[in-house]
């Protein structure tokens, strides 16, 4: 009984010093994560905040040794975003609706999910190779077109990956009482399923925005650049990312702080989004 | 083969009658004839014959697995929306074979309405939950929608619980309430037959006698086939009632007569609580 009791004792203090252990490294681990956030973020916030005022979002980009703004380039980055999800939302729609739906028990289905799957950790340069040969080549000059379409190409994996999965959340059950109603499939999907999975497929995009909105590869090769404002797509574009790639390598002070500046903007938006994306799947 | 020995065919009927049924001053509603149903391979309906009668409730007990779920699935061709599942047979409904080719799926489901274990509100108002059904078959003007929601509303029991809140989500509602939502909805699309999938498997014992009273009064007006593990609840329900064991119809009766005095031993058996 003692022996046993003893036994028992030792055993259980071992597997609390495991316990202990793996907890501590647990904590460690994530603090180390963590760690490194904060500092970006700080640094970030240290570094673009003083260059933050009104002319950031009246001026342009200025030329070397002048005082200038980003608004070129924020306007260039909001028209190729904008673009960009228009063409890759509703064909990634489409496609998480076909595999989710229609496709559920289709080899096809099978096979566009493995190819999305690796779309959607492809690098980004690839894509903007990629478009650089399809489009900037034969058309002759970099444009916001070129731009907008490698960006569409990154936000289509991401909108077909959480369409279909949040479409696979909507459970048979609620099909099938469509159904018992006389309700055609593609009236279920549009007026029942889309409504229950509205909150993750609108979520799926943010995300897809949130991701596309610091892309830099992409661009260089595609919209390159421009000092000027120029909404004109059919010409070479400015970006934000491109910008800062562009001013953070420069040896110009007034650049490297509008660079920061630019960083920290789009860190904000980011934060914006996924916030905004985190409160739309959390409220039922 | 005792299953053939409990039924007989009667040849005065077109339809397969059972021993006791006096299908006499009774409509067949829906008559299945030599019913089999597939998933893939195995075979979980082996030749059904059995008629559902027209303002009347036939309850469907058994044991898990023993094809009750499965016969009602094919009653409004459910099955159809998965790939691998089939029938074959005959399930006369209106001197149409509802399991024919041509038949437009959509329209059988508008008249053999379907009520499911789990309540399934649509993720939208309670009003928009039934006028989503009658819109769908009727362009009318917003007051006979309005008047077709609060007459399915009230025949479900339901609209003296709902009438202040009719704009707010169906998914707000509490478990028995939802169920009664779905039963309104189905209602609502005017159906001639109701499918009950284990209606009150989910629900406490309050919402439960609710629902049941509710199937005993809708039965004026719509023949009623329920599928049920209760079978106190069979018993309360039912005018008559089926026995399926392993994709066999055991037994099919007068609902008294099953639970006082059934004709074959395996039905004797599950009644008692012997099995299943």
């Amino acid at each position: 009984m003692a022996a046993a009791s003893t036994a028992t004792s030792s055993l259980y203090s071992r597997r609390r010093r495991g316990d202990h252990i793996a907890t501590g490294l647990a904590y460690a681990a994530a603090a180390f994560g963590l760690g490194w956030l904060i500092l970006i973020l700080g640094v970030l916030v240290y570094e673009g905040i003083g260059g933050l005022s009104l002319s950031v979002f009246t001026e342009n980009t200025p030329p070397p040794g002048s005082a200038g703004g980003l608004l070129n380039a924020i306007t260039g980055s909001i028209i190729m975003t904008v673009l960009a999800v228009l063409i890759g939302t509703p064909i990634g729609i489409l496609a998480g609706t076909y595999m989710a739906e229609y496709g559920r028990h289709d080899k096809l289905a099978m096979i566009v999910r493995f190819i999305n799957d690796i779309l959607l950790s492809a690098p980004s340069v690839v894509v903007g190779l990629f478009i650089y040969e399809i489009m900037v080549a034969p058309m002759g000059h970099f444009s916001g077109y070129a731009g907008s379409v490698a960006l569409a190409v990154i936000v289509i994996p991401v909108v077909v990956r959480t369409t279909e999965d949040m479409l696979r959340l909507v459970p048979d059950t609620l099909r099938e009482a469509a159904a018992s109603i006389g309700l055609p499939r593609s009236l279920m999907i549009m007026r029942i399923a889309y409504r229950a999975a509205r909150a993750g497929i609108v979520t799926g995009i943010l995300l897809a925005i949130a991701r596309i909105s610091g892309e830099t590869a992409p661009l260089l090769f595609t919209a390159l650049n421009n000092q000027f404002f120029s909404t004109n797509m059919n010409a070479p574009m400015p970006s934000l990312p491109v910008v800062i790639f562009q001013f953070a390598l420069s040896p110009y002070e007034e650049w490297q702080k509008l660079a920061w500046t630019g960083a920290l903007l789009i860190t904000v938006t980011v934060l914006a989004l996924s916030v905004l994306a985190r409160s739309l799947t959390a409220r039922k | 083969m005792s299953m053939a020995s409990s039924q007989d065919v009667s040849a005065g009927t077109a339809t397969v009658t059972h021993r006791g049924v006096e299908a006499k001053g009774l409509t067949p509603k829906v008559s299945l004839k030599n019913l089999e149903f597939f998933y893939g391979d195995s075979r979980a309906l082996k030749g059904i014959n059995l008629s559902l009668y027209a303002n009347k409730t036939t309850a469907f007990i058994g044991p898990s697995g023993c094809g009750k779920s499965t016969l009602l699935r094919v009653l409004n061709r459910m099955y159809d929306l998965y790939p691998g599942q089939r029938a074959t047979g005959e399930v006369m409904f209106d001197g149409e074979n509802l399991l024919d080719a041509g038949v437009d799926i959509n329209l059988l489901r508008a008249r053999i309405g379907m009520v499911f274990q789990k309540p399934t509100p649509f993720p939208m108002t309670i009003y928009e939950n039934i006028a989503f059904g009658i819109r769908l078959y009727d362009k009318l003007p917003r007051a006979e929608v309005d008047a077709r929601v609060e007459h399915a509303l009230r025949r479900a029991a339901l609209w003296d619980e709902v009438k202040d809140k009719l704009a707010s989500s169906g998914l707000g509602l509490s478990g028995g309430q939802q169920q009664r939502l779905c039963i309104a909805r189905t209602v609502a699309v005017k159906p001639e037959v109701i499918l009950f999938d284990e209606p009150c498997s989910a629900l406490d014992p309050i919402s439960t006698a609710k629902i049941e009273e509710l199937i005993d009064e809708l039965k004026q007006d719509y023949t009623i086939v329920i599928v049920t593990h209760n079978m106190q609840q069979a018993a309360r329900v039912s005018d008559f009632t089926a026995f399926m064991y392993l994709g066999d119809l055991v037994e099919f009766d007068v609902t008294e007569k099953i639970f006082t005095n059934p004709s074959d031993r395996r039905t004797q058996a599950y009644i008692t609580g012997r099995f299943g």
